[in-house]
């Protein structure tokens, strides 16, 4: 190195520049070739995983990376630290293109942009190092002095590498070190040698580094000058290839993973995408790593371990087995021991069951969606989810409380077992049947409009009446409506994402035909399962509405009208089905049916909207019991109360039951009640003589 | 090991309602849905998991018809390597001894280490294991809740007594066990594997097939004949509470608070 | 008509209460008949039940050896064989004993055999007839048997009540020598006692029992909320013990737990017989089940047909307010 204490010649420095050009030209060679072996090496378990077509639609996929990416739509769920990512994404894209501009002089002499937008660029990137810099030291302070409850790693995850953390915060804040010494100095050296300068933006780091630097003798600051470019290329080259090995990774797979990511809400992957006829596949499901799509294996490597997701899994707030944050850090974790970048790739046909993940883990799941809801890279879980359990039922590796209902569904077409000739037993009521027909439709009995009851509001004795109400309400509003009775089976929608998938088709081949026989035009259902499958789930047939959706349309026509609400004291909350809410985003219109009864109160919990907190899982869930601490309903009734309400309105059949059992269990029937809200609607609804 | 397991395809107990029919002489048979019998499905479960651990294969058999040919093949979806169907019109009318004898004649022409039955069906009768294993001079045991395995000759299995306590026993190869439920978790059978089973070909085996004199066997030779089914008079039975449930409520706290149930 | 026999179990040197539930059964056969006990067994406490047999039964065969010790059924059944005249009927209780022994010793002795036989109507000529049930005792069936050639007829225990007799004096014949030596492919071992877990519930007075209509693991703790303003015990059928949602310590049942409580709240519970036959002593017994014809409404005191698991919450709920 050029240790001189002479003022260099203009001639000099252009020599040194020269030859520092070859230093600059072989660490970038080296970085670039080893990051390419990084990346490719961490390519291969992808090559290997499943397809899936991700590479439709690309304007809808741009605009996806535009809103979620670039805009960083999701992080300010979490005020805080979503802010401190703005400011570091930010910072960093602004920066990208001043390394790219440091590669670039390195090689040829040429340091930053002409002209005014040059300029304005460089004010940007003193404040972006600057800005980054401090996001740093409020990110560690953040960690090591008031650690947030989710980071926290539980003990049966094994041991949290804060160490890790810091260091990556450390290795950052390095290099936004070497960007502002590097300014400062370069700028210090250029008055000094009498060459135009620009100005560094007023207040930030460089400038006041420089204002330090301007008495530093012109010698000392040349050698400091270009020994913060080489240790900021080292730094910048090591960072980069460092990036591969941890959560760190996202900053490279974040763009592709988001552009990628999943466009159609509320369905499930297929089994295989692109097989046609199910019945040659020799597997289903994922049993080993390598069944996972490719999607899904870079969702593990795009996974930053913040946590968001975990936070709000109704599971992991019931102290069931489940953390979904964990689901992709051990699967990355397995990927990474497995498919090292140094050393032999060691596939083998381990099962993940009973290795990375327990039965119990995977079967804790409700699909409800506030995993994905808040993740802010895009990550799918439930489709993981669906297709692990798929695995299980391909083995034969399900809970024996579960079995039965899934019999019960073979046989008899709903999980209870009841006999089919007893579907529309709900409507034998004698009261109800005077006031209100409910016809049973078929081929040759037909009508514009199908009510889809579906299994819980059928058998269950509870939920029957929210039937009743429904029927009530259509009837009254002049609906040319009928159900299909005893040829109606269940939806299938949680067997499907059970994992039952060819009792699901068997199920929905048979509905579909019924429904077609019957020659409805529009189906209308007060069950979000039963919505969500029609909707997503079926191919070929008529359009479905939810309940909510056509009674919020009728009141908007004017078509029905309220009676004021006699009951003083009472404070209603809505709970948003998951079903309803996160997966098809209707969340206004059971608000504006509320709101059109005249007199009624009503307040919002904190957790509402889609950030509205599962109440334990429709379907199937209704039928097994993983270890918890506490129910999920428990929680949510007392969010409830929390929120000063002492009616809890719902519009699930399954939300009903859940909360309605919860109450009882809270020992809360004193305080709170729950009610639907078709049964709502049909207590208030004026009613023409 | 060789293991034959016996199956019976039963009326499903938990899926339907068990009435009487119009004419007061038979179940409503309409309208009902058949599965394994539950025993059956624990045994079929263990002698598979013997085999997935010791080597072997299952072979499963029904006397029945073609009707009963669906728990073969389910039986085949968990994990059987072989049913076969037991069949003729000969059969028809059986009683406990004389299914005992079909089961005998097809263990003869068959080399089996081990036979597991059911501990009973929704009959209750309990009787064919029992019936077989003394038929071919084999050991039984009934109500197995644990089989071991000692060595390639003998077992050691615990029997369900009163008490809740168990016997243990060490018990020869050959030999029939008639298996208790709760012996283990049967896995699940789903739909795709019964499916992929649908056209596997399932032999039947007639008089002619298992030498067997089919008027050893039969209606004719049955010595046990069910007249009929019928609902006893309520004898006496239970009286039924009936009101609103707060005041059903409080008469039943009456009535166990008169008979000192709470304290 | 012919002789009857009836195998009578015994353990600690006294005799089962089946004993005069199968005398009850000799009659309803034959009302003049006069049936032989058959005890086996060995040493003074096998003595000591062929005495004690002598007040009901005119004759008593026994048969003492060392196999015998330990009523293994194969060697039973072997000795029974050795002595037994063709074409004889022999009644056992269908217990864990009778259906080891039952099926193998009818087919020795080329006679029929008919299980859990709930009542005997008679004979007429050839054909004995008798009740069973079936489909977990929702239904019950007519059922006649030829006893031409003899007949193997295991009772319900519990079924039949035993009528009060007059003593007989009846006189102990030692058969043992009839009986060659014994030897069977199956050899006893030793017995496993179940654990007694935290309650033992066959000193338990009052009882919530719970069945299968409890539904799911998350709901036991109704029953044992119940319990604990009730100042009882909880316990349950074999479904539930299956599930694994309550120890085996709390099963009721002839395969379990007998129990003498003076209230049982059956809640959720079928009614099967071998759940039934677990209660002893004839409490008082309340039956709450959503199937109004569930079994247990024949043999319950009351009956409520609701849903448990609406019932029972609120039956707590008034408990405790009344307790206050």
């Amino acid at each position: 190195m050029y240790m001189a204490g002479a003022i260099r010649s203009p001639v000099e420095v252009a020599e040194w520049l020269s030859v520092g050009k070859v230093l600059f030209l072989v660490i970038h060679l080296l970085g670039l070739t080893f990051l390419t072996y990084i990346l490719a090496r961490r390519v291969t378990p992808l090559l290997r995983g499943e397809r899936d077509p991700r590479f439709d639609r690309p304007w809808r996929r741009l605009a996806t990376v535009v809103q979620f990416w670039l805009a960083q739509w999701k992080h300010p769920r979490y005020r805080g630290a979503g802010l401190l990512h703005i400011f570091i994404f930010a910072g960093f894209m602004t920066l990208a293109v001043r390394s790219l501009a440091l590669v670039v002089s390195g090689l040829s002499g040429n340091a930053g942009f002409p002209g005014e937008a040059g300029h304005l660029y460089d004010l940007l990137t003193d404040w972006s190092a600057s800005v980054v810099l401090v996001c740093m030291i409020v990110a560690a302070v953040r960690r090591i002095v008031f650690q947030p409850a989710r980071y926290a790693v539980p003990a049966r995850y094994g041991k949290g590498h804060p160490g890790d953390a810091i260091f990556l915060l450390g290795l950052i804040a390095t290099l936004m070190l070497c960007d502002i010494a590097f300014a400062a100095s370069n700028a210090a050296v250029l008055l000094q040698q009498g060459k135009a300068v620009e100005p560094l933006a007023v207040g930030s780091l460089p400038w006041m580094l420089n204002r330090g630097l301007i008495a530093v003798p012109l010698p000392v600051l040349l050698n400091t000058r270009v020994a913060i470019c080489i240790f900021h290329e080292l730094t910048f080259y090591f960072l980069l290839c460092y990036r591969p090995f941890g959560i760190q990774f996202h900053v490279i797979t974040s763009l592709f993973n988001v552009y990628f990511a999943k466009l159609d809400r509320g369905s499930v992957k297929p089994v295989r995408w692109g097989a046609a006829n199910l019945d040659e596949l020799n597997s289903f499901g994922v049993k080993k790593f390598e069944d996972f799509t490719w999607k899904h294996m870079l969702d593990f490597y795009t996974c930053a371990d913040c946590g968001r997701c975990s936070d709000h899994c109704p599971a992991t707030a019931a102290g069931r087995p489940l953390s979904p944050r964990f689901i992709a850090i051990k699967a990355r974790d397995y990927s990474f021991q497995h498919y090292p970048v140094f050393g032999r790739a060691k596939a083998d046909d381990a099962r993940l069951i009973g290795g990375i993940y327990s039965e119990d883990e995977i079967w804790s799941c409700t699909t409800c969606g506030a995993c994905e809801e808040e993740c802010p890279l895009m990550i799918e879980y439930i489709d993981k989810m669906v297709d692990l359990r798929r695995g299980m039922i391909d083995e034969g590796n399900v809970p024996q409380s579960m079995q039965k209902p899934l019999k019960a569904l073979v046989s008899r077409g709903n999980p209870y077992g009841k006999m089919e000739k007893k579907k529309a037993d709900w409507t034998d009521n004698k009261e109800f049947r005077e006031g209100c027909k409910v016809r049973i439709l078929d081929a040759r009995h037909g009508a514009e409009t199908l009510y889809f009851v579906d299994s819980i509001t059928s058998y269950e004795d509870r939920i029957q009446a929210i039937g009743r109400a429904t029927a009530r309400i259509l009837d009254h509003s002049g609906e040319d409506f009928g159900i299909l009775g005893a040829a109606e089976k269940d939806s299938g929608h949680d067997v499907r994402r059970c994992g039952e998938e060819t009792l699901f088709q068997a199920l929905r081949g048979h509905n579909v035909e019924a429904i077609k026989a019957s020659g409805v035009k529009r189906i209308v259902t007060a069950d979000p399962h039963a919505y969500n499958a029609l909707k997503n789930d079926y191919k070929d047939v008529p359009p479905v509405e939810h309940m909510s959706q056509w009674m919020a349309r009728q009141v908007r026509a004017g078509n029905i009208k309220f009676n004021r609400l006699e009951n003083a004291g009472a404070v209603y909350t809505y709970h948003d089905p998951c079903y309803l809410g996160r997966h098809n985003q209707v969340y206004d219109a059971p608000r504006d049916v509320l709101d059109a009864i005249p007199a009624l109160k009503r307040v919002e919990m904190s957790r509402c909207r889609d950030r509205s907190f599962c109440c334990g899982g429709g379907g199937l869930m209704l039928f097994y019991e993983p270890r918890e601490d506490q129910r999920m309903g428990v929680l949510r009734v007392r969010m409830a109360a929390a929120a000063g309400a002492n009616v809890i309105v719902t519009a699930c059949p399954f939300c009903m039951v859940n909360i309605d059992d919860a109450i009882k269990v809270a020992g809360m029937e004193a305080t709170m009640t729950a009610i639907d809200l078709t049964e709502l609607v049909d207590q208030q609804i004026v009613r023409r003589i | 090991m060789e293991i034959l397991v016996c199956i019976k395809r039963v009326p499903d107990t938990s899926e339907n309602e068990i009435e009487l029919n119009r004419a007061g002489n038979d179940i409503e048979r309409e309208d009902l849905v058949y599965a394994v019998n539950e025993w059956d499905n624990y045994a079929l479960e263990e002698a598979i998991r013997i085999v997935e651990k010791n080597g072997g294969s299952v072979t499963v058999a029904t006397v029945g018809g073609e009707d009963d040919e669906e728990v073969l093949r389910r039986a085949l979806a968990m994990g059987a390597n072989r049913s076969v169907l037991i069949s003729d019109a000969a059969f028809a009318g059986s009683d406990g001894a004389g299914i005992a004898r079909l089961l005998q004649a097809f263990v003869e022409k068959n080399h089996f280490d081990l036979i597991l039955t059911g501990a009973q069906a929704e009959d209750g009768a309990a009787q064919v294991g029992g019936m077989l294993a003394a038929l071919l001079d084999y050991p039984f045991a009934a109500l197995v809740d644990s089989v071991e395995l000692l060595d390639g000759t003998k077992l050691k299995v615990s029997r369900e007594i009163e008490g809740g306590n168990k016997e243990l026993n060490e018990i020869d190869l050959p030999c029939v066990l008639s298996i208790e439920t709760g012996i283990n978790e049967p896995r699940y059978v789903g739909m795709r594997s019964i499916r992929l089973v649908t056209s596997v070909e399932i032999p039947t085996l007639g008089a002619a097939e298992l030498g067997i004199d089919p008027a050893s066997t039969g209606k004719a030779a049955a010595k046990v004949h069910r007249t009929d089914y019928f609902m006893p008079a309520a004898s006496k039975g239970a009286e039924i509470l009936n009101g609103g449930r707060k005041e059903v409520i409080d008469r039943l706290i009456e009535l166990v608070r008169a008979k000192g149930g709470l304290k | 008509m012919a002789r009857i026999f009836a195998y009578i179990a015994h353990k600690d040197g006294a005799a089962d209460d089946t004993a005069a539930e199968l005398l009850a059964a000799a009659k309803w056969i034959n009302a003049s008949s006069s049936p032989t006990a058959l005890v086996t067994g060995s040493g003074p406490q096998l003595d000591a039940v062929c005495k004690a047999l002598r007040d009901t039964y005119a004759e008593i065969w026994k048969v003492s050896k060392a196999e015998l010790a330990y009523p293994n059924a194969e060697l039973v059944r072997q000795a029974l064989v050795a002595i037994l005249p063709p074409g004889c009927i022999v009644l056992l209780p269908h217990s864990h004993f009778g259906v080891d022994l039952g099926p193998g010793l009818s087919i020795k002795l080329k006679a029929a055999c008919v299980s859990d036989v709930v009542a005997i109507e008679g004979a007429e000529g050839n054909r004995l007839k008798v009740i069973r049930q079936e489909f977990g005792g929702q239904i019950s069936t007519h059922v006649w048997c030829d006893i031409s050639s003899g007949a193997v007829i295991q009772i319900r225990p519990g079924a039949l009540k035993p009528t009060a007799m007059a003593p007989v004096g009846g006189t102990v014949v030692d058969q043992s020598s009839a009986v060659g030596a014994l030897k069977a492919g199956r050899r006893y071992l030793e017995t496993v006692v179940a654990e007694s877990g935290d309650v033992d519930i066959s000193k338990e007075p009052v009882l919530i029992s719970i069945g299968r209509g409890i539904q799911e693991q998350g709901n036991v703790h109704i029953a044992e909320e119940l319990a604990e303003a009730m100042g009882a015990a909880v316990s349950c059928s074999r479904p539930v013990v299956d599930a694994k949602w309550l120890p085996k310590s709390r099963q009721v049942g002839s395969s379990s737990h007998t129990v003498k409580p003076k209230v049982y709240l059956a809640c959720g519970i079928s009614g099967s017989f071998q759940h039934l036959a677990g209660i002893q002593g004839n409490p008082f017994m309340v039956a709450i089940n959503k199937n109004p014809k569930a079994p247990i409404f024949q043999v319950a005191d009351v009956g409520i047909v609701d849903d448990i698991l609406e019932f029972l919450p609120e039956l707590i709920a008034r408990i405790r307010a009344t307790v206050r």
